[in-house]
């Protein structure tokens, strides 16, 4: 069974937080994996918030090639930084030879290009290196984005976290958004771009379940976007999903629900905006999914959310304090964290709401 | 000397022979009276009788007159193997037996000059049909839990209606996050993904016809299940038409247009949208053929509801004035949708053929968005009357062409926008449930059956030649005649029964197959639920071989 968590905070915190937050639910979780994505980055990265950071995981080989390409397009580098490993014997690490977080600057010729522009060209970019790295499984590149990394590895979580130094807090390695998930996928090959969390565009999202209708959305979102590719996770649907709602239709969020696990029929039919909600259904009914799922998504503002499948089969829960907001799919791992919220406001989100937590830590239920 | 001749007709060359016991015969005369094909008929035998009275063998002859039963021997009046004689003999004294000699296809025609006509579907009969070679092979187990077929609840409907890409839905910004639709689109309505397929009334008798649409109403108004039936190309009775049931049709408009001018006079005293029209372009069982409706049908209440003469109804292989595809959606889409105000979806069904898949693209990529349904129907398709010929050696089976037109819109990201709706043969085994639930993992968006309708009504005919009699007016079970006598066999509420009761029981065999695969929604395309032991067949349809 797969755990997913997350964190978001008006504080910047450490990934040792997310450590913990899944450590404490490792039965639930098999140790094949590792992975999280950083969003509002703190610490060394924070000068840099408008300027897209590479996240790979890769040889010696890869980074030279990686960077040929950058400088090839005309990114050039104004920060580079790689964690400090703990290579001793006996973890429990598939690691790849380097890993890297490098900031680019943008190309000088997009000086007076516009935000979507820039933005297409990072796609773009990752695209390509993914592609060429691909090739001689030179590398993964998990992600190129503003103020955003992706840090992935197969083996034991504590493990992997021991090898990267990350269960000792400290203030350089720091985000306000983080998502986790400790698990390897087992339905299909073991491959480092089938862990969650996937990021596409600003766009995280992590699930833990089982999506049966992912041959239907798979074949639908191929021919989608040209960002929608992979699919070595069934799960990596619910991302382009996200995607494609939000920011190529450009529906409020709140559609989102009604994409992935629409309203049955008869409900529909009661409610003042059924023609709109029957279009949605109709149109995207490629777009549905089934089977038992919790979906935690993040978006480009660093608004946060969490979500389920229309049966309700699979848990997660939201605790909260002042400062923070945890989902987590156990409780247990909300305990580790913080300890001292009142639990009692604690929501076990049902089957028809979105859970929000938007920039300003507030936190709404949004009923389907 | 002759002693015989050989081109004489005798029972051994007909397809069909009577058994018949004299000894176990009251003569009641029940079998003659029930046999509508006039095939058998009370005779009186000659008969010889050699005995001894004596001690010593002194043989005298008695000879007497026996009245028995006899089988006709004529090419028009034959046994078409019905059994309504065995089912109304008191004592077992008479049944039809298979004549695996019969000549019948040879000396029909020898001796008709004329093409061999009849009802039903195709009777060549070649291996197992590919949909037996196809399970549900994905179960849901542990990762991701099997539903529960009684206690969770499904969404059984699939769409009638073009369907817009989601990109140009007319959505404008509302207020307080919502969204609006800006202007018209496309009607869609959603229905049972089972539909009772186009037989006409002229085909069907009154009785029937008038016992699938109350089964129709029934379904729709006590059991939840939003069944749609479709017309046929024979008109609707008029009291339908005004009717608040006629949300429940699906008016079918064929080349012959047959029952038209009742159906466009009778718009103004609508009080109810029909659920749809289809125009018919052909059809699986006789594909490149038109309708045909033998004069013998064509009773006086025929002749009123389609504004005809009593005559051979020959609807023309194509649509007149219609020359493409672009012309058919052009012309016939823009008419119909206009004709009620485009709030009707309009749909087309086509014979399944080897171009199929051209057809669809091209209707797909209409800039129009008018097509709202492509109807494929294969070669096992069912029909009240065609020519042999073609019942048997012309068509296409359906389920790789109802895979290959599905695989063309995911090839184009089109998948949804022109729903499928698959149909010949399927139910042929008594079985719809799970031929319908693999047609739709196989891509459609649901099916429509006739045929297997006729059987619940008590259709006798079957695809090892049995009866197929559809086309002589003569039906023993009252169903595809318009003779008095025998239509009143048909006792229309025990056959409405019969249907709806089908259906909640398909209902919830659907249900048993969604559960397993832990789908609350129809698994349109996913053909990874389904898995295959036969190589060829899993490669063909692109799905997981296995054994």
């Amino acid at each position: 069974m797969c755990r997913i968590g997350a964190i978001k905070s008006l504080n910047y915190v450490h990934p040792s937080m997310a450590l913990q937050l899944m450590q404490s639910q490792q039965k639930g979780h098999d140790n094949s994996g590792f992975a999280m994505v950083m969003q509002d980055l703190g610490g060394i990265f924070e000068p840099y918030k408008t300027l897209p950071t590479l996240s790979m995981a890769c040889t010696a080989e890869g980074i030279k090639m990686a960077e040929d390409i950058l400088h090839e397009i005309g990114f050039y580098r104004v920060m580079q930084w790689s964690p400090e490993v703990n290579d001793k014997p006996g973890l429990d690490i598939n690691a790849m030879p380097h890993y890297v977080f490098e900031t680019f600057n943008y190309p000088r010729s997009y000086k007076k290009s516009t935000q979507k522009e820039k933005e297409e060209l990072l796609l773009d970019t990752r695209l390509r290196l993914r592609k060429a790295l691909e090739k001689d499984q030179e590398g993964f590149v998990y992600s190129f984005w503003p103020d955003l990394l992706t840090l992935k590895e197969i083996g034991d979580p504590r493990d992997i976290g021991t090898y990267f130094n990350l269960w000792q807090a400290n203030t350089t390695f720091t985000a306000k958004v983080i998502t986790a998930q400790c698990r390897q996928n087992t339905n299909y090959d073991i491959v480092r771009y089938a862990a969650h969390p996937f990021h596409l565009q600003g766009y995280t999202a992590l699930a833990n379940g089982e999506n049966t209708f992912y041959l239907k959305n798979k074949e639908f979102q191929q021919q989608l976007h040209r960002g929608y590719i992979g699919f070595e996770s069934d799960s990596q649907c619910f991302l382009y999903t996200l995607h494609y709602v939000h920011r190529e239709l450009g529906w409020p969020l709140s559609y989102y629900k009604h994409v992935v696990t629409p309203l049955p029929f008869d409900e529909i039919d009661a409610r003042q905006e059924r023609k709109q909600l029957l279009a949605i259904r109709q149109s995207l009914a490629h777009l549905e999914i089934n089977g038992p799922n919790t979906i935690i998504g993040m978006l480009p503002d660093n608004t946060l959310f969490t979500c389920c499948d229309a049966k309700k089969l699979r848990p997660v829960v939201v605790g909260y304090d002042d400062e923070t907001v945890v989902i987590s799919s156990e409780v247990c791992g909300i305990n580790e964290v913080l300890p001292d919220r009142n639990w009692e406001n604690d929501i076990y989100p049902n089957e028809r709401e979105i859970v929000v937590i938007n920039d300003e830590l507030e936190v709404q239920r949004w009923k389907q | 000397m002759e002693t015989m001749k050989v081109n004489h007709l005798t029972a051994n060359d007909l397809p069909w022979k009577i058994r018949y016991d004299a000894g176990r015969c009251t003569l009641c005369g029940s079998c003659v009276a029930t046999c509508s094909f006039r095939a058998i008929r009370p005779k009186v035998e000659r008969r010889r009788m050699v005995f001894s009275e004596g001690d010593l063998p002194e043989p005298k002859a008695r000879f007497s007159a026996v009245p028995v039963i006899r089988q006709g021997t004529s090419i028009r009046d034959y046994c078409r193997g019905c059994a309504m004689c065995e089912k109304v003999c008191p004592n077992d004294a008479i049944r039809p037996e298979r004549n695996i000699d019969t000549r019948h296809p040879i000396v029909t025609r020898c001796l008709g000059g004329d093409s061999i006509k009849r009802g039903g579907r195709k009777n060549l009969e070649g291996a197992v049909r590919t949909l037996d070679r196809l399970r549900v092979g994905r179960i849901s187990q542990m990762t991701d839990p099997s539903l529960d077929a009684q206690r969770h609840s499904f969404d059984l409907l699939a769409p009638f209606g073009r369907i817009l890409p989601p990109g140009r839905l007319p959505f404008i910004a509302g207020t307080d996050q919502g969204m609006n639709l800006g202007e018209l689109t496309p009607p869609v309505n959603w229905v049972y993904p089972v539909i009772i397929g186009d037989m006409s009334i002229g085909a069907l008798s009154w009785r029937m016809w008038e016992a699938v649409a109350m089964a129709t109403a029934y379904l729709n108004e006590e059991c939840g299940l939003p069944v749609r039936m479709c017309s046929g190309e024979g008109g609707v009775p008029r009291r339908l038409l005004r009717s608040k049931y006629l949300k429940y049709m699906i008016l079918q408009i064929a080349s012959g247009h047959f029952g038209w001018n009742r159906i466009a006079t009778s718009m103004p005293d609508m009080i109810e949208d029909p659920a749809g029209i289809l125009i018919k372009i052909g059809q699986g069982a006789k594909p490149g053929d038109g309708g045909l409706l033998q004069a013998g049908k064509v009773a006086e209440h025929i002749q009123a509801i389609r504004g005809v003469p009593k005559t051979d109804l020959l609807s023309p292989p194509n649509h007149q004035g219609l020359y493409s595809i672009e012309e058919s959606v052009q012309k016939m889409f823009l008419s119909l949708n206009a004709a009620f105000k485009f709030r009707v979806p309009v749909a087309i069904k086509v014979a399944a053929s080897a171009t199929s898949v051209s057809v669809f693209n091209n209707l797909v990529r209409d800039p129009y968005n008018i097509v709202g349904g492509f109807f494929l129907d294969g070669i096992d398709g069912g029909t009240g009357a065609a020519h042999e010929v073609s019942l048997d050696h012309t068509g296409h089976p359906i389920v790789s062409k109802l895979r290959d037109c599905y695989l063309a819109a995911v090839t184009q990201g089109r998948q949804g926008q022109i729903p499928l709706w698959a149909a010949g043969g399927l139910g042929k085994t008594g079985d719809l449930a799970a031929d319908a639930f693999k047609m739709i993992c196989l891509g459609a968006n649901g099916v429509f059956t006739g045929k297997l309708i006729l059987q619940m009504a008590g259709c006798v005919g079957n695809d090892m030649g049995r009866c197929n009699a559809c086309n002589t007016g003569l039906c023993p079970a009252g169903i595809t005649t318009q003779e008095p006598q025998l239509v009143r066999r048909l006792d229309p509420d025990r056959v409405a029964q019969n249907i709806v009761n089908y259906y909640l029981a398909m209902d919830q065999e659907l249900k048993k197959l969604m559960a397993p695969i832990g789908n609350s929604t129809l698994p349109v395309g996913r053909a990874d639920a389904l898995v295959s032991t036969d190589r060829a067949v899993a490669e063909r349809l692109k799905i997981q071989h296995v054994c």
